[in-house]
């Protein structure tokens, strides 16, 4: 086992001296990388990627993590790695193990915006021949950004080289982006110039936009600024094609999230009719209960944290769920029938159970993460969709389908509904009517918890997290119909897109402003909403 | 299991709120009024504000325990006297006036929203007592009874403005904020200093949200879009509590990065960041004139003594808290040179004090009730804390009346005997102008 341990070390030391020889010149400049304060490091990270020596990537790739430091005793550059309370040095061309030292020991080389866009730059430029596919699409992304014109020879010679289509095509846009912008572009034959227009046309995205924008408006020849100008005009109108649409996901996005924010509240006040002010609190409760769950996962299994979501849905429900059924059997069912006091006694109750959430967990949010398959997003077509709000719509479509087939298909379901049409007679077949009203007071509770996991991903975990959501609960309800679910679905979608319509045009403020004015009409016209209910009873 | 477990201490913890706030009520008379010296504490501790005020609250404890360690002040004990406005704008006016009267506190230490300033100036100067207020305001403000320890526009927005435009070059501005009187009048005084530098005024875009704005999607979409004329773009920030969190977490789901549209926020520190995942806002920037992460021996003790109070080690340490710091020594230092902590006395004793600062330098109070302060421009890290990228040379003293707004640029304040004037008017020579 030592005379393996040795072998491994002398075999270090070998592959360490033979790198050191050929990392010789870079020294010195990586040397310069840890004085001068963020110019000086700007300036020695100039120097380094014009040298052009791949062997920087490593060094300037620990400058991007944040891992080089400066040895304070001899003010040597090292990598340096947390390991406890010390750090372990490393050096950062060759790699050679320096020893520990305590954190004060050294000091980090900090990096602000300028520094991080000069580092995508070199590292760019640096792994353009790299033998990885996806480093070189990057690579080539990075140059596209950075518009470096030393970087156009090595761009060439990669072109050149390229079998990848697509990464090919990445760098061509590279390529006609340095082209237009540089000192190059008065050289360049018409013809060039519309073949490199027409590259940057071809990407299609807003940095391509941005660009041609730039270089519309730059001091370029006439033919670069036409052409480029005819670019933006075709450009411009594919993306307005495509905010259309996004606006109608954005539209949608909102809209499920006000059909989970308003689904259960259209069972507590559109089925049961009671005027349920505790709503938003049912919904910070079932978030709560995210976070409760989630902090179970990070302590006792880390591992399995993208499952954490899982779990808190059937928690969430069954807690918001048992808190909705002790309300009503400790208030609500004493105020069947007096909704004004109903009203002011559930307001009660919110602010009590915001104060109680307060007091447990404090008056700061709290932190719910997103489990790897609910962050980032992916682009379709010119669409950006994130995952996290994908799934939301989702989740928002399952519950509503779930809670119809609840209401529609089961037993418990047609005892709600008998209840609620009809008490007396409904007494009378047999049903236990006081517990089909805590049940179903308690269905609607839990689904609102349901909503809470949901939002949670979206929103802040704090106290106030439900009263946020409790307005626009009760106006989706109102303006679908009450006690009409389909009403609660497309009155949930309308208002979200009339609202994400709105926005851009009339801003967020006076945006919502004018869908309440919209309401009030609508009611107005309309007092029992989109889908009124019809038949005995409504009488009754 | 876990379920029954919860519901049981949310009943216990409910009653023990209920019988903490009583006792916070009724308990404070019993005292005998000589012995020791009374220090009004008005922070929400719940409703909207209080995920910011409780902390504030905290730190005011720790300070008057600290300074009780030491001897008191003037050879008595300090008593904290909490009162909880609730966020309730006009309870903040009620419960001024229930410190002042009815409890006979000597200065109070409070206030977070500009709303809730507005509605207890007058309170407190028709009983002519001290108020400390320690957050950044939109100024166009001065009273001889209010001591402003936060930043004034000129301590924050505008030199955050500055740096972008000189280190990063931006050309193209959005200015985004909550609906109400700070970031309008933030925005109104930066529109005017940028169309002063030469920025076309459709470079500009100026957006209003309401309070706790949770969906983001199309005004990120929309930042985008703007950003994508051909000029260097940036959105400066004054979207105030909640709504950060979610406006955050899409400028990264949507892949807006520093690099390309760095946004600068004035009401987000540390605080703020503690619930959100900080890797996909790396580089976006925030102004003020403290942060954390600053290095000097104050700053670490402060921390130290901040995170042993609270028990707590994860607890962070922000801008409005080295505030009511500053504010608090100020008081002391003021009080012990009057000799007495009568109000008129101390208001006088207030302007030229100068103590310590948590960043390594020194804060003065100044003629105008606002305070020397230097202006730090940090970088948000992977660890939610902020890397400091520019800090001015000497500090810089608070402006009241902005000189970029036409009603008051001819407006200064001193309140040194014999000028003792709010609003003078340099122009007329005569005390009282347009504003206040």
């Amino acid at each position: 086992m030592r005379r393996a341990l040795r072998w491994l070390m002398a075999v270090c030391v070998v592959v360490a001296t033979s790198t050191a020889a050929l990392a010789a010149d870079l020294r010195p400049l990586v040397q310069a990388l840890g004085s001068g304060g963020y110019s000086g490091t700007e300036k020695a990270l100039a120097q380094l990627s014009e040298a052009g020596d791949p062997a920087a990537v490593p060094v300037i790739e620990a400058l991007q993590a944040g891992d080089l430091y400066v040895r304070k005793a001899d003010g040597t550059v090292v990598v340096a790695r947390k390991a406890g309370d010390a750090f372990t040095l490393t050096d950062p061309l060759t790699r050679a193990a320096l020893g520990d030292a305590p954190a004060a020991a050294v000091e980090k080389i900090r990096i602000n915006n300028s520094l991080r866009r000069a580092i995508s730059a070199s590292l760019g430029a640096l792994t353009l021949m790299s033998p990885d596919t996806g480093v070189r699409r990057s690579a080539a992304d990075a140059v596209f950004k950075s518009r470096d014109a030393q970087a156009l020879e090595t761009l060439n010679a990669a072109i050149a080289k390229e079998q990848d289509k697509s990464v090919r095509a990445a760098m061509e846009q590279a390529r006609a982006a340095i082209l237009l912008t540089g000192e190059a572009a008065s050289k360049m034959s018409d013809a060039e110039i519309q073949s490199a227009t027409d590259t940057l046309a071809a990407r299609g995205d807003r940095d391509a936009l941005v660009l041609l924008n730039m270089v519309a408006g730059s001091g370029a020849s006439d033919v670069t600024k036409r052409s480029a100008a005819a670019a933006v005009s075709t450009l411009e109108q594919k993306l307005a094609f495509w905010a259309a649409l996004q606006n109608l996901w954005y539209g949608l996005s909102l809209g499920s999230v006000l059909l989970l924010a308003a689904i259960g509240l259209a069972v507590t006040f559109g089925v049961m009719g009671v005027i349920n002010m505790a709503h938003g609190e049912m919904v910070m409760i079932g978030a709560y209960t995210t976070f409760l769950v989630q902090e179970f996962f990070r302590a006792h299994a880390p591992g399995l944290f993208d499952l954490s979501i899982l779990v808190a849905l059937p928690a969430a429900f069954i807690v918001s769920g048992g808190v909705g059924i002790i309300i009503e059997r400790s208030v609500i069912r004493w105020l069947y029938g007096r909704p004004l006091e109903t009203l002011l006694a559930t307001w009660g109750l919110s602010l009590a159970l915001q104060q109680a959430v307060r007091s447990i967990f404090g008056p700061t949010n709290r932190e719910v993460g997103a489990p790897s398959w609910m962050s980032g997003a992916f682009e379709l077509g010119g669409l950006t969709i994130t995952y996290g709000r994908l799934w939301i719509v989702i989740f928002a479509f399952a519950v509503f389908g779930a809670l119809l087939v609840a209401l529609k298909r089961t037993w418990f379901g047609l005892s709600i509904r008998a209840v609620t049409q009809n008490r007396p007679m409904a007494n009378a077949m047999g049903i236990r009517t006081a517990r089909v009203d805590a049940l179903t007071f308690g269905l609607g509770s839990g689904i609102a918890g349901l909503a809470g996991v949901a939002l949670s991903q979206i929103d802040n975990v704090s106290p106030n997290l439900g009263q946020g959501y409790i307005i626009d609960s009760f106006m989706v309800v109102v303006f679908g119909g009450v006690g009409n679910l389909w009403g609660t679905l497309v009155g949930a979608l309308t208002l979200g897109s009339i609202n994400k319509f709105l926005e851009p045009y009339a801003g967020a403020v006076l945006g919502k402003i004018l869908v309440l004015i919209f309401i009030i009409l609508f009611i107005q016209r309309r007092p029992r909403g989109l889908f009124a209910l019809k038949g005995r009873a409504v009488e009754a | 299991m876990r379920t029954k477990q919860l519901t049981s201490s949310f009943g216990i913890s409910a009653l023990a709120g209920l019988a903490m706030g009583a006792m916070a009520s009724f308990a404070m008379p019993a005292q005998a009024a000589d012995d020791t010296i009374k220090v009004g504490i008005l922070h929400s501790l719940s409703g909207t504000m209080a995920i910011s005020e409780t902390t504030l609250k905290d730190v005011m404890l720790m300070l008057i325990d600290e300074q009780n360690k030491k001897g008191g002040l003037l050879g008595k004990k300090l008593e904290p006297v909490v009162v909880d406005p609730a966020s309730n704008w006009p309870l903040f006016a009620e419960k001024a006036r229930e410190l002042i009267s009815k409890d006979k506190v000597s200065a109070v230490f409070g206030c977070w929203t500009s709303v809730s300033r507005k509605s207890v100036l007058p309170v407190f100067e028709e009983l002519n007592n001290i108020l400390f207020y320690p957050v950044q305001y939109e100024g166009e403000e001065s009273s001889r009874n209010v001591f402003y320890t936060g930043a004034a526009p000129n301590q924050q927005a505008i030199p955050a403005v500055d740096y972008l435009m000189q280190k990063e070059k931006v050309q193209r501005w959005v200015l985004a904020g909550t609906d109400y009187v700070y970031p309008r009048t933030t925005n109104k005084i930066l529109e005017a200093y940028l169309k002063g530098k030469g920025v076309k005024p459709e470079d500009i875009m100026i957006n209003y949200t309401p309070f706790g704005h949770s969906d983001w999607q199309s005004i990120v979409a929309d930042i985008k879009k703007f950003g994508s004329a051909g000029k260097k773009t940036a959105v400066v920030s004054t979207i105030n509590g909640d709504a950060n969190v979610p406006f955050y977490k899409e400028l990264g789901n949507q892949g807006v990065k520093a690099q390309d549209i760095p946004v600068v926020a004035f009401s987000v520190g540390e605080e703020e960041l503690a619930g959100i995942d900080t890797k996909p806002l790396l580089g976006h920037l925030a102004a003020w004139n403290y942060f954390q992460s600053v290095e000097t021996p104050a700053n670490s003790d402060f921390i130290k003594a901040w995170k042993t109070y609270t028990k707590n080690d994860k607890r962070v340490t922000n801008d409005p808290m080295e505030a009511h710091y500053i504010g608090f020594n100020m008081w002391v230092k003021a009080v012990e040179a009057a000799g007495t902590t009568e109000p008129d006395k101390v208001i006088d004793a207030m302007v030229g004090v100068s103590v310590p600062n948590l960043t390594g330098g020194y804060s003065a109070m100044l003629p105008n009730h606002h305070i020397t302060k230097p202006v730090l421009i940090g970088e948000v890290q992977e660890n939610g804390q902020f890397d400091v990228v520019s800090k001015t040379s000497g500090l810089v003293p608070g402006d009241e009346w902005s000189d970029y707004l036409p009603d008051s640029k001819d407006l200064i304040a001193d309140w040194r005997k014999p000028m003792s004037c709010g609003n003078f008017n340099v122009k007329t020579g005569k005390c009282g102008g347009k504003g206040s």
